[in-house]
């Protein structure tokens, strides 16, 4: 990491902590806001976090390492997650996970080399009866088929996120 | 989105704010009371008595109270909740506040789920219109020094959280390991100050009962489980998605309803839940017969009792906490069992000792995620036995 990167974290744990506080239930959601910002928790913000919280970088390392939404290793730009719900159609859910690592090139649990897009697995997100479904950085994807995988690929290549795929990100 | 709600809803017809209305003009006591009489009990799946957890947590001497809506739904085939939240949020945030007046709290926190992240600001914008309307905030609905208000706490994605403990820990920024009990979080829960947790369901129905009398709620479902509940029903049936029911109904009854009749069997709350066979259809949903957390999901004929039961020790050995032994190991261990069952290499003799394991793992756990998580397991070992021995693997 150079250390503009490191000045650069250093700076917004600092900004996070004034908005936070620096007492020890802020640790989380200084964690969320740094992995939102830096797409993951590195061991160097770790030891930034434990020192403007006063605790022990091994007790950021803790919590960091329980929660799936926090990653040691930077994500990708797009975090495509596949529901693994048991409601759903196997044979359809079976399909589009194929389809998905055929378009992305790379397997579940992997990050493309080009630090554009995730691949990976969650379990049951609520969604049971409108499967299969997908979650794109937050955004739900219902009733998704392996046809659609292309455009939804596309429109987050092309920085259109919502797409055409049923989104209820926003109209709920 | 497609709506999930399938059935006509008490929380559509009921008047926004009678409840609060009713309450703010009554005593503690006398809320405490009706919410004992009605004799709701706790919606999430723990079933206590909302009432009396209100009784003890007023009765704690304490500088701070807290009063927090459990938005973890974290349990697969559950999302009955994401409904409420989505369509009828401020009934949760009306329960939340009359609770606040019940126990003397004045801060609130939902924990919401980080999957349901997209519903975060739906969620602010409600509260926003009730701090205007003064439902919320300082000097609420004009009576001089009650004050109540909610923050939004999204979650970092563990189903472990979904426990009240676990969540609290969540909440003072640890990590979401449960805690012994007691004290119970009424008694001494986030900051050590005593707090009311209650499910997202739980809270829409206070408000009901609070609006409606609580005759009105007794009078429903059977005598040990008063009212109305909603469930999430997916899987193989023609209606899928968010149903009301009196609680004591039969799994045939519902079953009719949703279009499922075919069902091979039926797994009952979740993957925390029990396999339900052909043979037991009649059982009713209530606290007294089969534990009613709400999520119904209906397998036809064709599904592979063993891709079930493997999804969810799956999911629980990646949700377990890792606290305590016999669900940190004995999970992975019955995954492991069922891969064997699956390739059908797996010994009689062994299937036996898996299903000591799962009994130990019941009896051993510290927590409500560690006792259950054997239970689908063990219910379709026990029902349907002749599936699962001696399968033929499929490059044979």
């Amino acid at each position: 990491m150079f250390a503009t990167e490191r000045e650069q974290l250093e700076q917004d744990i600092e900004t996070f902590a004034a908005i936070y506080g620096n007492e020890r239930s802020a640790l989380i959601s200084i964690l969320q806001e740094v992995q939102r910002k830096h797409k993951h928790v590195s061991q160097y913000a770790m030891q930034v976090i434990a020192h403007v919280l006063d605790i022990h970088p091994v007790e950021v390392y803790s919590v960091v390492s329980f929660y799936h939404f926090l990653s040691e290793e930077p994500k990708g730009q797009y975090v495509i997650s596949l529901s693994d719900c048991v409601a759903h159609n196997a044979d359809a859910k079976r399909a589009l996970a194929r389809q998905l690592q055929n378009d992305l090139g790379i397997g579940f649990g992997e990050t493309s080399s080009d630090g554009r897009f995730t691949l990976e697995k969650i379990g049951c997100i609520g969604m049971c009866d409108q499967g299969p479904v997908l979650r794109v950085n937050g955004r739900i994807y219902t009733e998704v088929t392996a046809d659609r995988v292309g455009g939804l690929i596309c429109d987050c290549a092309s920085d259109i996120p919502s797409g055409s795929i049923c989104d209820i990100g926003e109209s709920i | 989105m497609k709506s999930s709600v399938v059935s006509k809803l008490t929380f559509e017809q009921v008047d926004p704010d009678v409840g609060l209305r009713s309450a703010i003009d009554s005593s503690p006591e006398k809320i405490i009371q009706t919410v004992l009489d009605s004799g709701l009990r706790g919606r999430g799946g723990g079933a206590f008595p909302v009432g009396r957890k209100w009784q003890v947590s007023r009765s704690v001497q304490a500088p701070q109270k807290y009063v927090v809506c459990n938005a973890a739904e974290g349990e697969p085939g559950s999302f009955k909740d994401r409904a409420i939240l989505s369509g009828y949020a401020q009934l949760v945030f009306e329960g939340m506040t009359i609770a606040a007046l019940a126990v003397g709290a004045q801060r609130g926190i939902m924990y919401l789920r980080g999957e349901y992240g997209y519903m975060a600001a739906h969620m602010e914008s409600v509260l926003a219109a009730r701090r205007k309307s003064g439902l919320l905030g300082k000097n609420i609905l004009g009576k001089k020094g009650v004050h109540f208000d909610i923050k939004i706490q999204l979650g970092e994605g563990a189903y472990v959280c979904g426990q009240e403990t676990a969540l609290i820990e969540f909440l003072e920024g640890h990590r979401g390991e449960p805690r012994n009990r007691p004290p119970y979080p009424a008694v001494s829960g986030y900051r050590g100050c005593p707090t009311v947790v209650q499910n997202v369901e739980t809270w829409a129905w206070v408000t009901c009962v609070m609006a409606r009398g609580a005759s009105w709620f007794k009078n429903l479902g059977t005598d040990e489980s008063p009212g109305l509940k909603l469930f999430s029903v997916s899987g193989d049936c023609k209606r899928p998605g968010v149903y009301e029911f009196q609680l004591g109904l039969s799994i045939a009854e519902l079953l009719d309803v949703v279009g499922g009749e075919d069902a091979k069997g039926v797994q009952v709350g979740g993957a925390s839940g029990t396999m339900i066979p052909q043979s037991q259809f009649r059982r009713k949903i209530a606290f007294e017969d089969l534990p009613y957390g709400g999520a119904v999901f209906i397998l036809g004929e064709h599904r592979d009792m063993l891709e079930v039961a493997g999804n969810y020790l799956e999911f629980f050995t990646k949700e377990s906490c890792g606290q305590c032994t016999p669900c940190r190991e004995g999970t992975r261990k019955l995954l492991d069992g069922v891969n064997q069952l699956r390739e059908g290499r797996c010994r009689a003799l062994y299937l036996e000792q898996l299903i000591s394991l799962g009994k130990t793992i019941q009896m051993a756990s510290k927590c409500g995620l560690g006792q259950s998580s054997p239970q689908a397991f063990l219910s379709i070992v026990e029902h349907y036995r002749e599936e699962l021995m001696g399968r033929v693997r499929i490059d044979e």
